[in-house]
């Protein structure tokens, strides 16, 4: 409970990143884990029975439910033989005193975005198992990721979330008179990875305070054969060639542990 | 959607097997959430909520800020998977009007002459919905409060009574609220004063009555819930100071 605030946040800011600089120096981070350790991952999947598929992820105290709907509905005119993934995110108050009521803004607009070119550019789905009459009828997925909790790096707690999600989402084909129920094909396993540049350090899965202080971060989704279907660099500072090298190598290592350990099928 | 059933009362037992007294099972958490300064999450039947309780903190903007107490604000949000029907994100005519009347059921229990100048923010996200969600919002949010350890006169406890094969029952779930002939959902503090009162349908003064006695019955078995949970919850956490009280108690008695 805040009655009264002590310090602007700007000396909160100032403070927090003195401690944290001093701590990378030493070669430590504020929760004691190495460089390129994640914080522990929960997924609990099938949470939200109206949903299509669902997925609960906790990223240590950052908690993220992404659940997806599948609905019929017209195909874009100019691809009319696929499907269409329509993914949202929100950035809901309740997760967090800085989110704010109202339509998504830049940061929920990019998590959305950055989840979706994964899945899409990995071709992890079909989309031309999508089609039902070329021109006239696809299936449409939605895919809405609902921060609950944000203990910071949502980004990859909602990929991993996202992608979990579809593994378990069924195509409703009984209830919409279109033959019979029957799992989405997902074909690849895309997962975020973020890591972010303070001190000269690189650092995965950035904590919330890590992430708001590092000056920048690159977000790596990696498929199951190594290869890479999207990059995200957020933030105002600059990358070297070497770093950034480091980075997609960090990213496909942590993403290949996370997929062993939470979403083979 | 479901079909219409043709009877909701076979037997003398609902659709679900329950008498028409009983509540659906309820399940709380408290404290899921590590940001919120309060919170709660709660299953009834097969609605499950998530309230999370921010403040007093400051208000923004300024302009809305009331010298002589806290402004509450309260919003309800459904997530867009948690019916049958996608639903579009974003508030809507229908959340605003619950979000109004759920804040009017906080604020005669909430001393915000404490708290000048300050919000309290109470965030109800309905994750999972079958009739009931705002009864259940309030319930949650109700113990959101309490974690975040805001004064109250009272907890604030809700339940829904509804009509249906013409008799009163407690408690409506999903078939019974979209076909019912009535729906009363209500909300009260532990003195039973009504805070939260709104009804749709149809019914004679005397099943009205009928159905707000019904309804305080089950805000009394909701309200034993919530206070289980506060006292097993916090009961833990300072089960230290438990064996000090002992033993003062016992200091004082030999004087």
């Amino acid at each position: 409970m805040l009655a009264v605030i002590p310090m602007s946040n700007d000396v909160m800011a100032e403070i927090q990143h003195d401690y944290l600089f001093n701590l990378v120096l030493k070669g430590e981070r504020a929760d004691g884990r190495s460089f390129d350790e994640f914080r522990e991952i929960t997924i609990e999947t099938n949470v939200i029975d109206t949903a299509d598929g669902s997925a609960l992820v906790t990223l240590g105290t950052t908690q993220v439910l992404v659940g997806v709907k599948v609905q019929p509905g017209e195909p874009f005119p100019d691809t009319p033989d696929v499907g269409v993934i329509i993914t949202n995110a929100e950035l809901i108050p309740m997760a967090s005193p800085e989110f704010e009521a109202g339509p998504p803004r830049e940061g929920a607009i990019e998590i959305a975005r950055v989840v979706d070119r994964g899945i899409r550019e990995s071709k992890s789905i079909d989309l031309k198992k999508l089609c039902v009459t070329e021109g006239e009828k696809v299936w449409i997925i939605f895919i809405d990721i609902h921060i609950l909790d944000n203990g910071g790096n949502i980004l990859d707690a909602a990929s991993i979330g996202a992608i979990a999600a579809l593994l378990t989402t069924t195509l409703p084909g009984a209830r919409y008179d279109e033959g019979e129920d029957m799992p989405l094909p997902v074909r690849d396993i895309p997962v975020a990875i973020t890591t972010v540049e303070f001190g000269g350090e690189l650092l995965l899965d950035p904590s919330l305070d890590e992430g708001k202080i590092a000056g920048t971060s690159l977000t790596v989704i990696t498929n199951s054969d190594g290869s890479i279907s999207g990059m995200q660099k957020s933030g105002t500072d600059p990358l070297t060639t070497d770093q950034i090298i480091r980075i997609v190598d960090m990213a496909k290592t942590a993403a290949e542990e996370i997929r062993t350990k939470f979403l083979e099928v | 959607m479901s079909e219409r059933p043709e009877r909701f009362i076979i037997d003398g037992k609902r659709l679900d097997g329950r008498s028409f007294d009983e509540l659906r099972p309820i399940k709380i958490e408290l404290s899921p959430l590590d940001r919120a300064d309060g919170s709660c999450y709660l299953e009834w039947g097969r609605n499950k909520v998530m309230a999370a309780v921010y403040g007093p903190r400051e208000l923004h903007p300024r302009h809305r800020q009331n010298m002589t107490r806290a402004v509450m604000q309260f919003r309800y949000n459904m997530a867009s998977f948690s019916v049958d029907d996608r639903i579009r994100p974003g508030h809507n005519r229908r959340s605003i009007e619950i979000s109004k009347v759920s804040r009017e059921a906080f604020e005669p229990v909430v001393f915000t002459k404490f708290f000048p100048k300050t919000a309290i923010d109470v965030f109800v996200e309905v994750l999972r919905a079958d009739a009931g969600t705002r009864t259940a919002g309030i319930n949650a949010a109700s113990l959101a409060l309490a974690d975040a350890g805001i004064p109250m006169r009272s907890l604030v406890s809700a339940c829904a009574v509804g009509k249906v094969d013409g008799e009163i029952v407690l408690d409506l779930m999903k078939e019974e609220d979209n076909y019912g002939e009535a729906d009363v959902p209500v909300a009260m503090t532990v003195g039973e004063e009504i805070t939260l009162l709104q009804m749709d349908g149809h019914l004679t003064p005397k099943e009205f009555y009928k159905a707000l006695e019904l309804a305080k019955s089950g805000c009394r078995q909701v309200y034993g819930l919530q206070r289980q949970a506060l006292v097993e919850k916090y009961n833990k956490d300072y089960s230290v100071d438990e064996d000090d009280a002992r033993s003062d108690a016992g200091g004082d008695s030999d004087e």
